[in-house]
Order: C-alpha cells, then structure tokens, then sequence
C-alpha cells in the first residue's frame, strides 16, 4: 500500500512545505531564477493557512517587509537567487544587528552578476558568511536532498528562532529543481522552536537585555512599546555612542552563535573512521562525493566523506578530526575554491588539501573525484 | 526653568510628555530645524485621534527625520535608508490591526526609496506616510536631493543643482496613493489637522511636509535664519487649496499648493488580502 | 495703551531645551519675547494674547503658553 505521506516533491517545493511546517505565516518575495517555486508555492499554501503571502517591487523590499513581519509576531521567511542574495545583505545584516529571527534561501545559481541564471553553482559560500558588511553572525545550512530541504527548512527557522538571529538557507539549483519523494512527518513528530517572549511588565521589558543569552522577543502591538535600530543600541533598544556599549554589543551578538556552535553543527560522517583520504563535500556535490566513495570503497580504497549541514558556523571540530586522520582532504565544490579555505585554514597543515573546482554549470561528477582520488591511493 | 507669572492655571498646555518617551530631550535636531515643530503637530494629531500608543507603530529609514521614532512613545522601528515603506508593509500585512506610520525624508522617500514609496503608494496599504522635505540631505552635511530647488546650493551642486525636482504629492497621487496632501512646518495647526485626516483615512495616505534646513540648506544659500526661511518657502512659498481659485495668477505663480490636494476611495491592500484568505479557504 | 489681558499669560521656558533659534520671538505677533544671549526670554508678559504660536512653533519643546 502506497504510503499516504510519502510525496514526489521538487526541492524549492520541499522548502516551501518545510517552512509551513515550521509554521512560517510570512513570505515576502520577488522572482528569480531558480527559486521563484517556493514563492510560487507559499502564494497558494499560506492564504489557504491565514498566513500572508506578497510579491514585493524587487528583492530589498522583500528582506525588509519579512523584517518588519518578523517583529510583528510573523515566522517569515524570503527566498532568491544570486543577484538578489546580493541586494538583500543589507537587511541580512539589519537583521543580524537587530537580532530579528528570519530565514532566507538562496538557490545558487552561476554568477557572477546575470551569471548563468538556470546552472547550478555553490559560489555563494563566502557571500553566506561575509555578504553583509559588519561583522556579524552566520548561520548557513547546506541540504543535499529533497527530503534534507525540508528538514533544513523547519532547522532554519528553529534556529532563527532560537538565536533570534536570520538564518540562511544555502543549496543549489540542482537541489533546488530536482524531484524525489520525501515523507513529511506528522505534526509534532519534529520539534518546532518558537521565539522567547518575553513574561515581564512592559515597563521593565529590555529588547537587547544582555543578562540573557537569547533576550526575549516581544511583539509589536502586545502592549511592549520597544524601538528597534540598526545602530548600535543599549539593552534597552535606542541608540548608543559608547565605546564599551557598542563593542559589547558588537561581540555578544557573534558569540551567541559562536558559544552554540556545537547544537548549531550538523554533519554526515560517511565511512570517515578508517578513512585515509577524505572528501568534504557539500549540496548536490556531495551526492557526487557520495557516489565516488561507494565505487572506490568497493575497490578497497579507504576513502570517507564528511558531509556538513551547517556549514557557518564553519564546522571546525569535524574538519579537524579528519585532518588528524587522513593524509589529503579533496574538497569537490561548484565554485573556484571557496569552502575550501576554510578546509586549509582548519587542516593547518596536518593533511593535504586539494580542490575540485567547476564553474561550467555542470555539477562535478562522480568521475572527477574518483579520478583525484586515485592520484592519492 | 523660570515661570513668568504666578498667576492660576486655567488651560492646561499640551502635555507632550504623554507621547514621549522619558529622557530623550533635547533631540538631535539642530537648532532652527523644523522637524520638531512637525513633531509637535504629528503628536497633536495621535492625541485627536483617539488611538492608544499601543496601537500605533511608527516606521522610519535614515536620515534627520527618520530619528522620530526614537522620541516616541509608540512601537518603533528605526530601518535603512529608503526601506521604512518595505518594513511597513511587512508590520501591517502581518498585523493589520497596528496603525502604521511612515516617517521619511526627501532623500529617503524620494531618491533612494523610491521604488518602495510608489509601491505602497500602488498597493494602497494602510499607512500614514510623511515625508519631510528640507531640500537637502542634512544627516550627512548638506548634498542635493530630488527636492533641492534648481540653482539651489549644496555641497555636491557648488555650481547651482541642474536638476529637476521631483514633485511628491504628484508623484504619490500617479502611484496611487488615495490620500495626498502637503503642509508646512510654519502653518502648524493646519499641519496638525491635515494629519489627522490622513491617519484616519484608509489606505495609503501621504502627507509632504515642507520644513526647513537652516543648518545646511539656510546658510549654503544665504539664508540667515530658520524663520527667514519659514518666510520664504513656508509662509509665502506655499498657497493654500481652499484659497487658489480666488488668487490672482501672479499670487500662485510658482507656489506649492497646501493642504489636502487629493482624496479617493479604493480597496484596501489588506482587507484585500483577508478576501483572498477567505477565497483561498474555500479552494 | 493696549488694555491688559484679563488674566495674565503663563509662559513657561524651559532653557535646557531651548536652542535658541528665535523662531518664537521672530514669529510673535505682540513682541513678547526676546533673545538673552542664546535662549528665549519673557520681556513684555503684558502683551501676550496667548495665541500660542510661539509654543506651536517651538522645535525644541522648550516653551508652553497657558
């Protein structure tokens, strides 16, 4: 009997089941190529739901309107591609300094600019991170399947939540536009995080309240008249010029992320045990990685993968163990090095690192990478 | 604080204090500045309303007016330059029941929000928007704006601005803004009342607020004082609607019109949206 | 002589707020008030009609007519 929850989904689709699903009743979006499904798909899901789906004049405008939905009480949520990831940094990063839980996917596609809108690429890693100007937060997710955009998607916003902090939802347009049937749980089967409100008199209520951790959120019109800026601010909301003020400030809203990386990681580790060489490898890339790992395996050639879900914060620990073990970490990406940086950084010399670039619009296959691997066998 | 009489209260002043938010005075405007006299008015008009702080949240960008929020006791919020309208409409459409209040600049409204402002103008949100407009960007010292008049000086037009300006009422009414309207910081009760109407009007409502930049605007082009320039835009440049047909045309040459210039009715953005729920339910 | 006002105006400045840009004094119709160096001050309480045009007007929140 055919399973009633098991549905053939596309990867933008999938997202967009995620984020209802995670309870998400806000998406404000423009079109691009290839995420406009998930805008597509939530203009007619969230009415159904009471939730508010709207077409925004261009892609600032939709970061901006999830924003404001988001302080008003809206799980929100934004999605776009390459030229629009990069108009939208400057609310990412309002968001990060005005710690407002929100989630933005970007589908990447070829760039830069115009790019090559319908190929597939990963060149957005270092954007992800670095986009916005400031320092300031990341938390960056990488799915592989359809299935994992769902997941992805309801973590994204547990996270945002939890952290009160945008989150990022990074996968690539092969993803993105491949279908594969996935099994949306029941309600209540996955847990879903919502923000802290806050419990105390309006009078009392300190929006930036650094005693917390995670200060609680109110909502506007629930009686908590707070003020939001993006410039530096005190617990209590308005602006500050103090230097001690503003460097707190500055560092507490990277160390809230940075003290919970390890609740914030979340890698697959694929054979990596007695592994002697090693492959980090990400999205669609690492199914490619995936497959070379299996053919070589089956040769007897100890080869492992290590698979990150989160890959800002960037996954240190994992990255490190590895390096410890293996003599060459191959890091397979559809970008001309970027993820792999980090890889170098991590490693410190203790193993090889090696990159597998490809900015062609085709993904890299299974056969590039077996073909560096054996180089290393 | 020196009080000049001992004589017996008999009407009590207005008490601002109720709206502000305790210990933000003296604000960061500079002296002379009009936007503390629209302030005033916008605060009169809140009272006239009869809406509760709780129910009002005010929006803004960047720039000298869109500091506002912070003076007031309502939920507010403090945006980028030119995306105050974006962030409106995501608080609106996520909560329909706030009352909405935009404040802007020239610059903000006008050049680098553009695209936003028409857009809401378009969708015909509910949303009070006031734009100041001092012809200049004063936040960041004096450079043109899609307001500066011709020939005007400022630090980026040392030769004389070239460029056309940008008529906002006109412009709101072409994008679709169902209420639009123009005052002055110098005819400040009618101001008071011409919000007042604006804010209870449903839909997007505009209101250009013609003030005054001394600090910049005043003495790069020669004019001495604040009131000097009251005089000059406020008072004498500016005509008020009730009065244009009985006007001489020489009296109405090259004057702004003030007051409510435009007033329809048109579906609102959200109740719109909440049909469309019911629609989308039943499908 | 101006007949004088029945009861007399309160005019309350406060000088921590005020700027003294003189928009008040310059826009009083009955010369009430007056620069002292760089804040308002009452020089003729007589005259004022309590239009309250310099309170309206007043930028800085530093000046109420009653």
């Amino acid at each position: 009997m055919a399973d009633k929850t098991k549905r053939l989904l596309q990867g933008n689709e999938a997202c967009a089941e995620g984020a209802l699903y995670a309870g998400c009743n806000f998406f404000a979006g423009y079109p691009i190529t290839p995420s406009t499904e998930i805008g597509e798909c939530l203009s007619v899901r969230l009415p159904k739901t009471g939730g508010k789906f709207i077409q925004m004049e261009d892609e600032i405008g939709a970061i901006s309107a999830i924003i404001g939905a988001s302080l008003a009480g809206s799980k929100s949520l934004t999605a776009t591609s390459g030229p629009g990831f990069s108009l939208k940094q400057e609310g990412i990063g309002f968001a990060c300094m005005t710690e407002v839980p929100c989630v933005i996917v970007n589908v990447m596609r070829g760039g830069p600019s115009t790019g090559f809108p319908t190929g597939p690429s990963q060149s957005d890693i270092m954007q992800a991170k670095w986009g916005a100007h400031g320092d300031h937060p990341a938390v960056v997710l990488t799915p592989s399947t359809v299935q994992e955009i769902f997941y992805e998607t309801v973590r994204s916003f547990n996270l945002s939540e939890k952290y009160r902090t945008p989150v990022i939802l990074l996968y690539d347009e092969i993803v993105g536009h491949m279908r594969e049937p996935i099994v949306i749980p029941e309600e209540g089967e996955v847990e879903i995080v919502n923000r802290i409100k806050p419990t105390c008199p309006p009078e009392e209520y300190l929006p930036y309240d650094d005693s917390h951790e995670i200060a609680p959120l109110a909502a506007y019109g629930e009686g908590y008249r707070f003020h939001v800026t993006g410039l530096n601010h005190k617990p209590d909301g308005f602006p500050t010029n103090d230097p001690k003020l503003i460097e707190k400030e500055n560092k507490r809203i990277i160390d809230k992320i940075e003290n919970n990386k390890k609740q914030i990681w979340k890698n697959e580790a694929i054979d990596l045990d007695d592994a002697t060489i090693g492959i980090f490898a990400y999205g669609s890339i690492a199914r490619s990685a995936r497959y070379a790992v299996n053919i070589m395996r089956d040769k007897d050639i100890k080869v492992g993968l290590l698979r990150p879900l989160t890959i800002w914060p960037f996954p240190e620990e994992a990255v490190s163990e590895m390096a410890e073990k293996v003599k060459v970490i191959i890091v397979p990406e559809m970008n001309l090095g970027q993820a792999v940086i980090e890889v170098e950084r991590v490693a410190g010399g203790k193993c090889e690192v090696v990159g597998i670039n490809r900015v062609d619009g085709d993904p890299i296959h299974p056969q590039q990478i077996i073909e560096v691997i054996e180089k290393y066998k | 604080m020196a009080v000049q009489t001992a004589a017996k209260k008999e009407r009590a002043p207005f008490d601002y204090d109720r709206y502000l938010r305790p210990k933000k005075l003296p604000h960061i405007w500079c002296p002379g500045c009009g936007h503390g006299i629209v302030l005033k008015s916008l605060i009169r008009a809140i009272d006239a309303s009869g809406l509760t702080k709780d129910q009002i949240c005010m929006v803004s960008g960047i720039g000298c007016s869109s500091r506002t929020p912070g003076y007031v006791d309502f939920n507010t919020l403090h945006t980028l330059h030119g995306r105050s309208f974006a962030y409106a409409t995501g608080v609106k459409l996520a909560k329909p029941e706030l009352k909405v209040i935009v404040i802007s600049g020239d610059g903000d409204a006008l050049a680098i929000g553009g695209n936003h402002f028409i857009h809401t103008c378009r969708r015909n949100i509910d949303m009070t928007i006031l734009v100041y407009s001092n012809f200049i960007y004063g936040m960041t010292g004096g450079q043109y704006s899609p307001t500066t008049p011709q020939g005007a000086i400022a630090t980026t037009s040392r030769f004389g601005n070239i460029e056309p300006v940008f008529d906002c009422c006109d412009l709101a009414k072409a994008a679709g803004a169902t209420f639009v309207a123009r005052g002055t910081s110098y005819h400040c009760q009618d101001l008071e009342k011409t919000i007042l109407e604006a804010i209870r009007h449903k839909g997007t409502s505009v209101v250009e607020i013609i003030d005054q930049c001394p600090t910049y605007y005043g003495r790069l082009n020669k004019l001495r004082s604040a009131t000097e320039m009251m005089e000059k835009f406020e008072k004498n440049g500016t005509v008020s609607v009730k009065q244009v047909d009985k006007l001489p045309p020489e009296k109405v040459e090259g004057k702004l019109l003030r007051g409510i210039l435009h007033r329809v009715e048109r579906p609102e953005y959200c109740e719109e949206y909440d049909k469309l729920i019911q629609d989308a339910k039943g499908k | 002589m101006a007949e004088p006002a029945k009861k007399p105006a309160n005019i309350v400045i406060n000088e921590s707020l005020c700027k003294g840009c003189s928009i008040c004094v310059d826009f009083c119709p009955t010369n009430v008030l007056a620069m002292n160096g760089s804040v308002v001050a009452v020089k003729n309480l007589e005259a004022c009609t309590k239009c309250q045009l310099c309170d309206l007007r007043c930028p800085d929140f530093a000046i109420q007519v009653f």
